[in-house]
């Protein structure tokens, strides 16, 4: 009886872990259907070509690919390194009074909507940008030769930075929180190791802590890069919606994947510029799951390590 | 008075017609109680559901309160967009769906049975700019309009806006352009206009709910391209003219047709569809009105009815919702800030009313 009991309880739980899984195929499964006239049309020349024109019914979200990339550049090379000082700060440096609130603080950040990030970006980082930043920029920096070429013509506060710079301040708080888990899960034994030969502390972080959390540390970014990706309201908000021309310059204005999901959906029409929408969906989520799959296994390396030493 | 007009023609068409004795649907009183439009009505069904266009949303709500009120007909409405309310008409998925542009004559082949476009109210959009040190009303020639979203005219005192407004010194900066980033049908007027008056246009860019912009930067919906505006110094932008009056936004004269200067207003915008040829099926683009005092980035906003449809109730229900729409709904609607129908629009758009069938009957009662 008890034995005929557990088999049906196993069942049951194994039913309902199974659900998830499938709901991902189902929804992967649908996007497909969906996304099948566009995917069928352009084949991989949708990643790449850049005319999208929902009058002519031609659609390549090269233009989106190209803003996409830009904004999660620009956002993981201003957060990482803030992210990551932080995170040493936190458990290496911090005095423990300090350390609870302003880790809290930081991580307050991650849960403030989109929208809200959004708004602030519209209404005082886009003027700032405009007003401060952009022609500070252009004017100390435009004038080197090829590195002035991000940021050339007029400035509109509109653009790839500002977007970028919104996700920054975004995907900061995710990049930290795991950052510093992995940086604390660096055992007492390897720093007490390099203090007992006389290491002085920058050289103890920078030899042993660092070493031992890198793979972690590119976990927490690669998911920072991650939800950059598919972040939509803030950055439809601030990147200026526009990917007519690609050009080098970080004060275009942009547009990426996710916002021209936000942006057309609702009124795409005709059948193809609907699949053509969806198919930009399924890239999105092809590509989340790829990421995500290659933090775990990196954010896993180190936590894997730290148990080998234990034992 | 004005408003009351339409009531009046109702009641002379109520009597012709009860003259003529018409077949009605379900007979004995009924269709007495049903037509005109004041009341319940025992053989219609109960709730309706519709979709679509968001830009006359919120006339859509009022309808439906005062409508609900006086009949006691539960009419639900989603604003998901024109290209949705299009999908859900094409699908069946809703009783009747709404768009603020005309389906293209591919949608209407797609669509299983033949559709109706009946024009319930207008609307205008309007070009909204931010000058620094310039007071006075801007006026634009659709040259310069086409131009300015073309990305040929790049500054703003080129002779070719500035030919149009002596005595109005227009600084030499860039003109920054700004226009929307989601798909609409304020977009469709819009462009729907740059269309007509410019050939570059027409065959570069097109009409569309959303198209390939030459130029710009693109803000979400009216408030995202009102406060791009606001924001940007020496840009330009386009939003819908209720949304300009409400946020008190400087709005620019357009040049109709007839070479006119016309200051976007509820009654210059009801001009564009008065007293022109209006196509057979009403799925009319008005925009570049040939009326002298019509005021040119104007259009319909439609509700997308099918022909025949199979249940009576069903049938009879939104027809009669229809007919109080542009009958008595349309006094609501200076308000609201959309303009009313002009009084041949109405006639045309009743006749389309009473061609809807169920099961190849009239639906509406010829009462």
């Amino acid at each position: 009886m008890t034995s005929r009991a557990d088999r049906v309880f196993a069942w049951s739980v194994g039913a309902l872990a199974l659900l998830v899984p499938l709901t991902l195929l189902g929804i992967a499964l649908l996007l497909l259907v969906d996304a099948w006239p566009s995917v069928a049309r352009y084949g991989l020349s949708f990643l790449v070509t850049t005319e999208w024109d929902p009058v002519k019914l031609v659609f390549g979200a090269g233009g989106y690919v190209f803003g996409t990339l830009v904004t999660t550049a620009i956002a993981i090379l201003l957060a990482a390194p803030v992210a990551i000082g932080a995170s040493v700060f936190l458990v290496e440096y911090a005095p423990r009074l300090v350390r609870g609130p302003l880790a809290f603080l930081i991580e307050v950040l991650a849960y403030i909507p989109s929208i809200v990030y959004g708004l602030w970006g519209f209404f005082v980082l886009v003027p700032f940008m405009r007003t401060t930043v952009e022609p500070a920029l252009q004017g100390t920096l435009g004038g080197v030769p090829l590195l002035g070429a991000l940021f050339s013509g007029p400035v509109v506060g509109l653009d790839l930075l500002t977007g970028g710079l919104v996700l920054a301040i975004m995907i900061l708080p995710i990049i930290l929180a795991i950052a510093r888990e992995v940086v604390s899960a660096v055992p007492s034994a390897q720093r007490e190791g390099m203090l007992a030969l006389g290491a002085t502390r920058w050289e103890t972080v920078s030899r042993a802590v660092l070493p031992y959390a890198r793979a972690g540390i590119v976990g927490a970014a690669v998911l920072g890069v991650a939800r950059a990706f598919g972040e939509t309201m803030a950055v439809t908000m601030v990147v200026g919606n526009s990917s007519t021309d690609i050009s080098p310059s970080l004060f275009t204005p942009g547009y990426t994947l996710a916002s021209a999901i936000a942006n057309q959906f609702t009124e795409a029409d005709s059948e193809l510029y609907f699949s053509a929408i969806v198919e930009i969906a399924l890239v999105l989520l092809l590509v989340a799951i790829v990421v995500n799959a290659a933090a775990r296994v990196l954010i896993r390396r180190t936590g894997a390590a730290r148990e080998g030493m234990i034992l | 008075m004005k408003t009351k007009s339409p009531l009046a023609l109702l009641a002379v068409l109520a009597t012709l017609l009860a003259a003529c004795g018409g077949a009605a649907p379900a007979g004995n009183g009924a269709a007495t109680a049903c037509f005109p439009v004041t009341g319940s009505c025992p053989d219609e069904a109960r709730s309706l559901d519709g979709a679509g266009a968001t830009f006359p949303a919120v006339i859509y709500s009022k309808w439906i309160e005062e409508y609900g009120s006086a009949t006691g007909v539960q009419v639900n409405y989603q604003s998901i967009g024109s290209g949705g309310g299009i999908k859900s008409i094409t699908d069946k998925t809703v009783d009747f769906g709404a768009s603020d542009g005309p389906m293209t004559d591919q949608q209407l082949a797609d669509a299983k049975a033949p559709i109706l476009h009946i024009p319930t109210v207008m609307g205008a959009v309007v070009p909204t700019y931010n000058l620094t040190g310039v007071t006075q009303t801007l006026k634009f020639t659709p040259d310069a309009l086409a131009g300015i979203f073309l990305g040929e005219i790049t500054k703003w005192n080129d002779p070719r806006i500035a030919d149009a407004n002596p005595g109005v010194t227009l600084p030499a900066s860039d003109i920054a352009v700004v226009h929307r980033s989601d798909g609409s049908g304020t977009t469709y007027i819009w462009v729907d206009y740059l269309s007509k008056v410019s050939k570059t246009w027409e065959t570069t860019v097109g009409r569309g709910t959303s198209v390939k912009w030459p130029v710009g930067v693109g803000g979400k919906g009216n408030e995202g391209v009102a406060g791009t505006v606001k924001q940007t110094p020496n840009s330009i932008g386009y939003v819908e003219l209720i949304y300009a009056i409400q946020q008190k936004l400087p709005a620019g004269l357009v040049r109709n047709a007839k070479g006119a200067f016309v200051e976007p207003s509820l009654d210059s915008v009801s001009k564009a569809a008065e007293g022109v040829t209006i196509a057979e099926d009403l799925r009319a683009s008005i925009t570049n009105s040939d009326n002298p005092a019509a005021y040119p980035v104007s259009g319909f906003t439609w509700l997308l009815v099918y022909q025949d449809m199979p249940d009576p109730k069903k049938a009879l229900g939104v027809t009669r919702f229809l007919w109080w729409a542009i009958t008595d709904g349309q006094r609501f609607a200076k308000d609201l800030g959309y303009a009313p129908l002009p009084k041949d629009v109405v006639t045309k758009a009743e006749a389309k009313i009473r061609s809807v069938t169920s099961g190849g009957k009239p639906a509406l009662p010829a009462g």
